[in-house]
């Protein structure tokens, strides 16, 4: 590899010598900055957004997001409604994990009005949450493998898994990704016998299906060599960027709110926190397959220990629904970071305040410190490590 | 953790002329806030996150609140002493017991913007520790002061609350609009916003929108 001191071996002005036809490296390598807009329509942004990328080189130097093409004022919606019309809203918001968005809204309502949720209910929002979380990170794992530029196989033994994840949530709540399962006090059905046992066989083969990915994946060259060292973040700056989730405890940083806040029945479940040690990209990768590991643990004992008994609580009122006035902030630990739900009442049908706290949106905030003084295909899987979803972000 | 009257204690004593006021939550949650006047909230922020028992090193949430104009009718009771007696007292009448009027009185508060900021510690694992800033009033241009120096999770959010809210932060590093775009005039999120209605005619058998749309549009000119 040539260095940057010693240019002159390429004779500039030929057609053949590498960065002829680009202005920005063609003069002993101290050309006028390249600005490019990545996106909004681009396969590797994963849905409709925008980088403004300064180029030096190659090299990254400054790094604006541009996002908002998928805006809907999510929360004027939200205090236009009742509470419980906006349950169905908030499947929309990660359309991926309408399950957790589910449950991180149920919670704050719960909080905000005192109400109590059956042992069974609890159960089954933890089975769902970590059916949710398996189907998250698969598909992340599958998307960062494409962004790389593995082509087709990753994602499509992604989907295999996740299609089987999405069978099941179809037969328990109708339908696959806009499930509008839970209900303020519990969970809208109750899981038949047999759905339970299709739950069960899917736990039970799902570590078979990470072997095989992993022995894919995890200790290939290629993958290594482009992911270790790429993205690097650090753990003060992910603490004081609110960076949360797998990307937070990539870094290193022991927070895990199921540990944390210990809502639902989490504290009763034998789990561990995995933790990375670098930060960089390969580490976020890794981190989700970890945690996938112990969430297959989670089911298998919220399986084990599932109770019987009422799945909304009798007092429990959904229809005609008037907190008193007050103020709220739920929140868990979504797949991709604290999903948070902060509301005001006002003793009305609707609340007076509604807001969403997404981590996608959050956690995009140090998107450029990460891709500074990296490549451009760089700043393509490091913006995959993130794990953004557009309706989320943009709300 | 200790309770927020106890930290409004020790931020008084350390920064003795700001305002702080803990403002009570009526609701089953429990999540009172400290209210902090402007002049210090960057530091008493600051202070929060680097005090060795608090440590909110996270700032998990950031919001907007518009608080319109808001008329409260009060109840209060009045005791009215009794009328003098015009004639001597009878000393066997009963003791007249003085009256009690119930007067519903109207109150005016006038509105204001707010900004909540949810902290929690990811040190310590401890939280939330909810502060409160508010405008004087609700008119043009709103200000209020960014804590993105302290916190950089406030960078985007407050973003956000300028683009939908319309305050300014001052003292934000990068203050554009995020969600909506550059050249979008109103604040969607205020409780005032009225919404364009420049969607084009369509015959439609909501009659809310039909009137809207007739009231958009000139009516058709008369065929001759």
């Amino acid at each position: 590899m040539t260095s940057p001191a010693a240019p002159s071996s390429f004779p500039s002005g030929l057609p053949s010598s590498p960065g002829a036809h680009v202005r920005a490296v063609h003069d002993d390598f101290h050309g006028d900055l390249l600005e490019v807009s990545m996106g909004p329509h681009h396969p590797s942004t994963h849905g409709v957004f925008r980088m403004i990328v300064t180029l030096d080189g190659e090299r990254i130097v400054r790094l604006k997001p541009v996002f908002g093409y998928l805006h809907r004022n999510h929360e004027k919606l939200g205090e236009q409604t009742t509470y419980l019309a906006s349950m169905p809203y908030t499947d929309r918001l990660d359309y991926l994990n309408s399950m957790t968005n589910n449950w991180a809204y149920a919670i704050a309502v719960e909080k905000l009005a005192g109400q109590a949720v059956p042992e069974r209910a609890e159960y089954v929002r933890v089975i769902l949450a970590e059916l949710t979380r398996l189907l998250n990170h698969t598909c992340l794992a599958g998307f960062l493998l494409q962004d790389t530029g593995c082509s087709g196989t990753p994602l499509m033994y992604a989907f295999r898994e996740r299609e089987k994840i999405l069978d099941l949530f179809e037969s328990l709540s109708g339908s696959r990704m806009m499930c509008n399962f839970q209900r303020f006090g519990g969970c809208r059905l109750d899981p038949t016998p047999e759905w339970l046992a299709a739950v069960r066989q899917l736990v039970d083969g799902y570590g078979r299906f990470l072997d095989e990915f992993e022995a894919l994946i995890s200790g290939n060259e290629i993958v290594m060599a482009r992911t270790q060292g790429t993205g690097v973040l650090t753990p003060a700056l992910a603490i004081s960027a609110g960076v949360t989730g797998p990307m937070l405890r990539a870094t290193g940083v022991d927070y895990d709110l199921r540990k944390v806040d210990g809502y639902g029945v989490y504290p009763r479940f034998e789990f561990r926190v995995p933790l990375g040690a670098h930060g960089d990209t390969y580490d976020r990768y890794m981190i989700r397959i970890l945690e996938m590991r112990e969430s297959i643990q989670i089911l298998r004992q919220a399986l084990r220990d599932l109770p019987a008994g009422p799945i909304l609580d009798p007092k429990a009122k959904n229809r005609g629904f008037r907190p008193k006035p007050g103020e709220a902030y739920g929140r868990i630990e979504g797949p991709k970071g604290e999903i948070g739900f902060y509301l005001i009442s006002d003793g009305s049908p609707n609340p007076f305040r509604y807001r969403v706290r997404p981590p996608s949106f959050v956690n995009l905030t140090i998107l450029e410190d990460m891709c500074l003084g990296q490549t451009v295909a760089d700043a393509v899987i490091i913006l995959g490590s993130i794990d953004i979803v557009l309706g989320e972000v943009d709300r | 953790m200790e309770s927020l009257e106890q930290i409004r204690e020790r931020l008084l004593a350390r920064f003795p002329d700001a305002a702080l006021t803990v403002i009570a939550n009526p609701g089953p949650a429990g999540q009172p806030s400290l209210l902090v006047g402007s002049p210090h909230a960057a530091s008493i922020a600051a202070f929060l996150r680097d005090d060795p028992a608090l440590r909110l090193d996270y700032c998990s949430n950031v919001t907007g609140v518009d608080w319109p104009d808001r008329e409260v009718v009060e109840t209060i009771k009045r005791t009215v002493p009794p009328p003098p007696p015009a004639a001597p007292a009878d000393p066997s009448a009963p003791p007249v017991t003085p009256k009690v009027i119930e007067e519903k009185v109207k109150r005016h508060i006038p509105g204001y913007f707010e900004v909540v900021y949810h902290l929690y510690s990811m040190a310590l694992k401890h939280g939330p520790v909810i502060l409160r800033t508010r405008t004087a009033d609700r008119t043009d241009p709103a200000s209020l002061p960014s804590l993105t120096p302290i916190w950089r999770a406030c960078e985007f959010q407050e973003r956000e609350v300028y683009d939908l809210f319309g305050i300014r932060f001052t003292g934000h590093p990068d203050l554009r609009r995020i969600l909506m775009w550059d050249e979008f005039k109103d604040y969607p999120m205020r409780k005032d916003y009225v919404e364009p209605d420049d969607y084009e005619w369509e015959p439609t058998p909501h009659g809310a929108v039909l009137d809207k749309a007739r009231r958009h549009y000139p009516a058709p000119p008369e065929s001759r």
